[in-house]
């Protein structure tokens, strides 16, 4: 309890400086925990598939469709629960800033397998009556201000005109995981539009999506498809929806390698900055601390008196970059809208957040406390600060 | 106004040289990010404008904002060979490509994992069209048969593509018989074959683009207005340097934007740490100023100087940033675009005004860090100083 006391006092006996100093730490442990969350919700797409889903898409790439006959001679497939469709529709919605995913979805099917979209019973039927119809997830319908009725055109880039869709129903998802962000609408509607303008490019599908009865099977129904068409028009390349998701991932990872260092880089700029006022303290000291040993205290307390205080002061600045992340994050959430579908701070983060700030403190005062362990008396008495 | 020598300011960061490097040490990091990220945009954009020639004409569909959602269909592609203007090679040929543009995705080297790779099927006349496209090794593909031929930054990022080994896709194996390279464009990610072979093998109907060369770049005008004026074509004409250089926008822009946002919050620990150091210089230095000022050294002399010293500081931790940073030149970094959803290679690439930006920022940092400090130093009374030292 004294010992606490006193660095407490020692701590705040620069006012200033300490106060500086925990700004910097605030600051950085802050910034820290918000990279690793970007970094997390660039990966949310991966956390929210699902292990009963495997995607199917061409093996050239995913920019080549599949023939629609394929969904028919899926369902023969064993393990084969249900079978799905989706095309990217890639349109823009005023401009291009408003970037969104919209699939255009085989409904009556898409809807039982993503379970984890939550919509009414009434709002459900009216998507399905209306060919025109659209669903967004409630994270984008609060984005544009859309309400149930609305409509929303969107410019085509891959299918050319404008699209013009009637807000059917607005999902919740069923965990903060779940991606929110997405306009799902009728593929029969792009398909019918596509076969009265060019007859060639009609009855494709981007990916087919299934339902398996179990998840353990996921290798072995995926070998059972590509072996299927294998030598075929268009090959299939067949995986979890995890480690389709994570392929996307993938292409961006030399972005994602930046933004890990430079999460490292922040920590090691506050360890500079630390280290520093340790270094000052431990040099004002210096008369004190020989003082203290000239009383007969042993080198120990003069170290556990630099740990002390560094650590008090780095904990201190640790707690309060950690409050202030989480009103940081949800700010960030709302400016940046759509473009990460989901956006939290995980427990891993804050975890990670505190060890950070108290690492930095213990090698902040590591130095220091071992010149100030080694301080010949005499000299240190002699000591002008 | 007498002013202090700049020998007493250099040597008075000389005396606490430990908190002197770390001081600068942190600053060195901001600026490093700050510079680093300021060239890998640039270095985005070089690489894509390089890779358009002023005088050719890209032709897409309308509204398509990339090659791989376009199509042209071979009849428009025939109306758009009959342009005026169109320039000729030495054989007296239009200069005219009509091309398919796809994406098949290949392992990448570095990990095994697939990225996507832009496939485009041209000719010996397409090849004229781009200039900078050079044969390193092995030879060009032969029209008219399943050969193709790799971009240096292809060749190195992905596995399966050297000479002599074969590709699959579309059904069909292809032969990988050269290397080209494009002095650092867009065209050194990806693979080249022959056209008309790769509309067969994708089955495809229509080619993705139409690249053309003018013979006078001072014809765009004429071009694009009769081609806006033809009804039976639905097609959009841009100069090829203008086509790639939005290909980049997106890009280098959200780089810069969190690249940038990170710098000003790293920028925050920076100037802490400067204030704190040069606090710590003035409470250790309170005689001395007491002295100074004695001795007839104004208000001003002694915060210029203060302010100097900390200014000194930050152009040490600036000029070790950039040199790491200028570093990071011979560094080759390759992700995908998501505006072309294909794999680009790009250098960091250093211009005299990122590294002018670089060092202001770094002044600034240490005006916002000493300005306080030296303020406070300037204000302090004679005497008062004397009795405390």
């Amino acid at each position: 309890m004294f010992l606490l006391k006193l660095l407490l006092k020692n701590a705040f006996r620069h006012r200033l400086r300490t106060l500086l100093t925990m700004v910097g730490l605030v600051v950085a442990i802050c910034a820290f925990g918000l990279l690793r969350t970007i970094v997390d919700a660039w990966y949310a797409g991966v956390e929210g598939s699902s292990s009963t889903r495997l995607v199917v898409r061409n093996s050239s790439s995913l920019t080549f469709p599949l023939p629609l006959g394929y969904a028919e001679r899926l369902r023969a497939v064993s393990g084969v629960r249900q079978v799905s469709w989706s095309n990217w529709f890639g349109g823009i919605y005023i401009t291009e800033r408003n970037f969104f995913p919209q699939f255009a979805v085989d409904a009556a099917t898409y809807l039982p397998l993503y379970a984890e979209y939550r919509l009414s019973d009434d709002e459900r039927l009216a998507f399905l009556r209306d060919r025109q119809g659209a669903i967004v997830g409630r994270k984008l319908a609060d984005k544009f201000g859309w309400k149930v009725g609305d409509q929303i055109p969107l410019r085509g880039t891959i299918f050319p005109g404008t699209w013009t869709f009637t807000l059917r129903g607005i999902w919740d998802g069923a965990e903060a995981k779940t991606d929110e962000s997405q306009l799902l609408f009728h593929w029969q509607y792009l398909n019918e539009s596509l076969r009265a303008r060019y007859r060639g490019s009609a009855d494709q599908v981007g990916v087919l999506i299934l339902g398996i009865d179990a998840p353990d099977d996921a290798a072995l129904v995926s070998q059972r498809v590509d072996t299927l068409f294998a030598n075929s028009v268009a090959e299939t390349l067949t995986e979890t929806e995890a480690a389709f998701q994570l392929g996307f991932v993938a292409m961006s990872e030399a972005i994602l390698v930046a933004v890990q260092a430079v999460s490292l880089i922040i920590v090691v700029i506050i360890m500079a900055v630390m280290a520093n006022t340790m270094t000052m303290t431990a040099r004002e000291r210096l008369a004190e601390y020989a003082t203290l040993k000239a009383l007969g205290f042993s080198p120990g307390f003069v170290v556990r008196l630099l740990f002390g205080e560094s650590l008090l002061i780095a904990a201190i600045g640790g707690v309060a970059g950690l409050a202030l992340t989480l009103p940081l994050a949800a700010a960030f959430r709302a400016a940046v809208g759509t473009l990460f579908p989901v956006f939290q701070v995980s427990t891993l983060t804050m975890a990670l957040q505190l060890a950070a700030a108290l690492g930095v403190g213990a090698v902040a005062a590591a130095w220091p406390a071992w010149r100030m362990s080694r301080i010949d008396i005499v000299d240190g008495l002699r000591h002008v600060a | 106004m007498a002013q202090l020598p700049l020998a007493y300011i250099a040597r008075n960061l000389w005396v606490r040289r430990v908190t002197t490097l770390l001081t600068a040490g942190g600053m060195a990091l901001v600026v490093y990010v700050f510079a680093t990220v300021l060239m890998m945009s640039e270095g985005i954009r070089a690489t894509l404008v390089a890779t358009g020639q002023p005088d050719n004409l890209m032709l897409l569909r309308k509204g398509a904002g990339a090659e791989i959602n376009s199509g042209i269909a071979r009849a428009d592609a025939a109306i758009l060979a009959t342009l005026p203007g169109i320039a000729t090679d030495a054989q007296g040929r239009a200069l005219v490509s009509a091309e398919p543009v796809v994406l098949i995705s290949l392992p990448k080297r570095s990990n095994g994992k697939p990225s996507n790779v832009t496939v485009r099927g041209t000719s010996d006349i397409g090849a004229q069209l781009r200039p900078t496209v050079k044969i390193v090794e092995g030879r060009m593909f032969r029209p008219g048969t399943a050969e193709i031929v790799v971009g240096q930054a292809t060749a190195k990022g992905f596995r399966g593509v050297e000479i002599g080994q074969q590709l699959r896709f579309a059904g069909r194996d292809w032969h990988v018989v050269g290397r080209f390279e494009a002095g650092g464009s867009g065209f050194d990610s990806e693979v080249w074959g022959d056209a008309e072979q790769m509309l067969q093998a994708f089955r495809r109907g229509a080619f993705s683009v139409v690249l053309l060369r003018l013979a006078d770049a001072s014809l765009f005008e004429a071009a694009k207005a009769r081609i806006e004026a033809d009804p039976r074509l639905t097609v959009e004409a841009k100069p090829e340097v203008q086509f790639y250089a939005e290909q980049s926008e997106a890009l280098a822009t959200f780089i810069r934007i969190l690249g940038l946002a990170l710098a000003i919050i790293f920028s925050i620990g920076a100037v802490v740490g400067a204030m704190i150091t040069m606090f710590a210089a003035v409470a250790q230095r309170i005689g001395e100023i007491g002295t100074l000022r004695a001795l007839g050294f104004r208000r001003g002399a002694v915060l210029t100087a203060f302010l100097a010293e900390s200014l000194l500081l930050a152009a040490l931790g600036g000029l070790a940033g950039l040199a790491a940073a200028s570093a990071m030149q011979a560094v080759n970094i390759s992700t995908t675009n998501f505006q072309t959803f294909s794999e680009l290679a790009f250098r960091f690439v250093l211009t005299p005004r990122i590294a002018l930006q670089s060092m202001l920022f770094a002044l600034a940092m240490g005006v916002v860090g000493g300005f306080i400090p030296a303020w406070r130093a300037a204000r302090m009374q004679i005497v008062a100083c004397l009795r405390a030292a």
